[in-house]
C-alpha cells in the first residue's frame, strides 16, 4: 500500500522547544517534506539563525551551520559556493533579515546567490521576549513599543516590505510570501518552497520565501486568536503571493 | 632547479602564498594598506577556478569565510585595523565554534579610523581575544617578505591542525615593501589535515555535523571551554616560536616583533659594534607568547619596542616575573623607530 502521509524523514521525531501555536513548527515539517520529496536530505544544510528558530539544529535530520545573529546570509553564501550540488537553506526570522542583518541579506540577494532563505515573519522578536521588530506593524505593541509602534511621533520607523524592497535587484529571481495561519495557506506556502528549492538546485539565483507566522506568546494573544491576527492585521500590510517569479518556465508553472 | 626568487609586495606575496598553500575561498573588502593582497586574489583565486567575493563589509566577509570553513574548505580574510575590529565578532564565533580559518591583519594606526602608516596597537586585541568570551588563536607576526610570505602558507597547516583561526599580524610595513621572496612549492592536497567534523557531503556519515559554538547547559559549556583550553595548553607548547641573537653575553635583551624587530636587529648590530654587549629576542608566535623563554631570561634586563603605546611590553613584564627590569620605547600614530633612536636608548639605558 502507498503511504500518503507520515513523518518527513528530514525532521526528527522529537518535540520542539517552540511555544503552543507558534509557527516554527509547521515551517519546519513544510521544508522537510519538500526536501524529502525532491529526494536531497543527504545533501541539504541549513544555516540557522540566532532567535527562537537557533534550535533549528536539534530537529532537522541534516547538516547545519549557525552564524551570528544576522549573518546568515553571509554564511550560507559561501556554504553554497563551496557545496553547489548541495540544497542550502537560510533560515532567518524578521529582527535577523530586516535588521541587524538587512546589508547581508540585501548583497546576497543582490550578488544572486544560489541558496533559498526561508523568511519567517511574526512581527515581533521572540526568542529576546517581545521587542518591536523591523516587521512590527504600526500600533502594534511590543516591549519596546509600549504604546504601539508609532513612525510618526516615536520615530520608530515603518515595516518594511522585505520581498518588495529586494525585488528590484536584478539577482532576486523567486520572491513569494505565504503564511502558515489555516490549511489552505500552509498547502500554498509548501509550493512556494518547492518552487524555491527547485529553482536553487537549477541554479537559478536567488530565492526568498516570506512566510507570515504566528507568535501568541509574544502578541499575548491565544493561537486561535494569533492564527485570525496573522489574517486580519499582517495580510492587509504584507499580501500574499508571488511577489516576483522570474523563474525560467515561470509561464509555464502559472497554471499550476 | 633553484627555487625562484621574486621581487614582490608584502601584500602580494601573503596573497602568493595562500594560494599555494591550496586556499580555496578568500573573501575581503577593500581597506588600505592591504589592498594589494585583495586585488592579488581578485585575480588569482579566479585564475584558479577557486572562489573569491568581494563583500559588503568585513562584518559579512569574516562570516563568508566562516561558512566556507565549515564545509572544510581552507578559507581566509585580510584587512587592516578597523576592518579587523569588525571581524571581531565572527572571529569569537570561529574560536568558539572551533573553524579554522587564516586572517591577515595588516596593521595601521589606531584607535578610530586613525592613520593609513604601519603600526602595532593591535596586539592586545590580537592576542587577548578580539571578541567576547574566552578564547584565543593562533598569531603569527612577520618581520619580511619572506617570512610573510612563509607563515601563510604555515597559518593554513597551522589552523587545520588545531582548529582555530591563525592570524597574520603584519603591519603597513610589511606589506607595502617590495623584497626578494623565495615562495613555497604549492601544496598537495592530499597531505592536507582530515576534517571530519565538516558540513555537507554527508556520503556514509552516519552522525550529523553541526558547526556551531552555542551551548545553554553551562555545566556543558564550562566543560567544554575546559576542553578548549587544554587544547591551548598543547598550543603554548609545540607552536611557540621565536628568534634570538647574542643572548649569553647580553647586558641589554631588545624585545619586539615584526617591523620594530627589524629595527632592532639594525641597532643592535650598531651597538655591538661599540662594544655594548646588546641580544635580541623576537616573539614570531604572539600567541602563543614564548612565556618560557622569556622566563628562562628573568632577571636579564630588556628593552621592548613598539610601534605603539606599549602592549607586548605587558608580556615581557608578566613572564619575566618581575624579577626583570624592563623598559620601553615606542612610537605611534604611524611613525616608525629608527635604528639610531633605539641605539640613543640602549645608549641611555646602557649609561655608555
Amino acid at each position: 500500500m502507498e503511504l500518503v502521509y507520515g513523518h518527513p524523514k528530514s525532521l526528527k521525531p522529537v518535540q520542539t522547544k517552540y511555544c503552543p501555536g507558534c509557527g516554527h513548527g509547521v515551517i519546519h515539517r513544510l521544508i522537510t517534506e519538500v526536501i524529502d520529496e525532491m529526494g536531497m536530505q543527504e545533501k541539504s544544510i541549513i544555516l540557522n539563525p540566532v532567535g527562537c528558530s537557533i534550535w533549528a539544529s536539534l530537529y532537522f535530520d541534516f547538516d547545519s551551520v549557525q552564524v551570528p545573529h544576522g549573518r546568515t546570509p553571509a554564511g550560507a553564501t559561501a556554504v553554497k559556493r563551496m557545496l553547489p550540488d548541495h540544497l542550502v537553506i537560510c533560515y532567518q526570522g524578521d529582527g535577523d533579515l530586516a535588521a541587524i542583518g538587512t546589508a547581508e541579506a540585501v548583497h546576497a540577494a543582490n550578488r544572486g546567490e544560489k541558496f533559498t532563505t526561508i523568511f519567517v515573519n511574526n512581527a515581533i522578536y521572540g526568542m529576546t521576549g517581545g521587542q518591536m521588530a523591523p516587521t512590527t506593524l504600526v500600533g502594534q505593541k511590543a516591549t519596546t513599543a509600549p504604546y504601539g509602534r508609532d513612525p510618526v511621533e516615536a520615530g520608530m520607523g515603518y515595516p518594511i516590505r522585505v520581498l518588495e524592497m529586494l525585488a528590484t535587484l536584478g539577482g532576486t529571481k523567486y520572491l513569494a510570501r505565504g503564511a502558515v495561519n489555516n490549511a489552505a495557506n500552509v498547502r500554498k506556502t509548501k509550493q512556494y518552497i518547492k518552487k524555491a528549492f527547485e529553482a536553487q538546485m537549477r541554479g537559478e539565483g536567488s530565492s526568498m520565501v516570506e512566510i507570515l507566522s504566528q507568535c501568541p506568546t509574544n502578541w499575548a494573544m491565544d493561537p486561535v486568536d494569533s492564527v485570525g491576527w496573522v489574517e486580519s492585521a499582517m495580510m492587509p500590510f504584507y499580501a500574499l503571493g508571488e511577489v516576483k517569479n522570474e523563474l525560467a518556465g515561470a509561464g509555464k508553472e502559472a497554471g499550476k | 632547479m633553484a627555487a625562484e626568487k621574486r621581487l614582490m609586495k608584502g601584500n602580494e606575496a601573503m596573497g602568493e602564498a595562500a594560494v599555494r598553500a591550496g586556499c580555496d575561498a578568500y573573501f575581503g573588502y577593500p581597506i588600505t594598506p592591504q589592498n594589494e593582497l585583495t586585488a592579488y586574489m581578485a585575480k588569482h583565486m579566479i585564475d584558479h577556478k577557486r572562489v573569491f567575493i568581494q563583500a559588503e563589509s568585513e562584518v559579512s566577509a569574516i562570516n563568508m569565510v566562516y561558512g566556507a570553513a565549515a564545509t572544510g574548505a581552507r578559507a581566509m580574510t585580510s584587512s587592516s585595523s578597523p576592518g579587523v575590529s569588525l571581524k571581531q565578532e565572527g572571529i569569537s564565533y570561529a574560536c568558539g565554534a572551533d573553524v579554522p580559518m587564516v586572517i591577515v591583519n595588516v596593521a595601521r594606526s589606531g584607535p578610530g579610523l586613525g592613520g593609513i602608516s604601519p603600526a602595532q596597537g593591535d596586539y592586545f586585541q590580537s592576542t587577548r581575544g578580539g571578541g567576547h568570551g574566552d578564547y584565543h588563536h593562533i598569531v603569527l607576526a612577520p618581520k619580511s617578505v619572506q617570512e610573510a610570505a612563509d607563515l601563510t602558507f604555515e597559518a593554513f597547516d597551522l589552523a587545520d591542525e588545531w582548529r582555530m583561526p591563525a592570524m597574520i599580524l603584519a603591519d603597513g610595513m610589511i606589506g607595502q615593501m617590495m623584497e626578494g621572496v623565495v615562495l613555497p612549492e604549492p601544496k598537495d592536497p592530499a597531505t592536507r589535515v582530515a576534517k571530519p567534523w565538516a558540513v555537507g557531503n554527508k556520503g556514509k556519515r552516519t552522525e550529523l555535523n553541526h558547526v556551531d559554538s552555542t551551548q545553554l547547559v553551562p555545566e556543558n559549556f564550562e566543560k567544554a571551554l575546559h576542553v578548549r583550553y587544554a587544547r591551548y595548553d598543547e598550543i603554548k607548547k609545540t607552536v611557540v616560536r621565536w628568534e634570538e641573537q647574542n643572548l649569553e653575553d647580553a647586558d641589554l635583551i631588545l624585545s619586539a616583533y615584526g617591523t620594530s624587530a627589524r629595527v632592532c636587529l639594525g641597532a643592535m648590530q650598531m651597538a655591538r659594534k661599540l662594544g655594548l654587549k646588546v641580544g635580541l629576542l623576537r616573539p614570531i608566535t604572539l600567541w602563543p607568547f614564548p612565556e618560557q623563554r622569556f622566563g628562562a631570561l628573568a632577571g636579564k634586563r630588556f628593552l621592548v619596542v613598539e610601534m605603539s603605546m606599549g602592549q607586548m611590553v605587558e608580556d615581557v613584564r608578566l613572564y619575566t616575573h618581575g624579577k626583570s627590569e624592563v623598559s620601553f620605547y615606542g612610537r605611534c600614530g604611524g611613525m616608525i623607530p629608527t635604528e639610531e633612536d633605539v641605539l640613543a636608548e640602549i645608549r641611555r639605558i646602557l649609561k655608555k
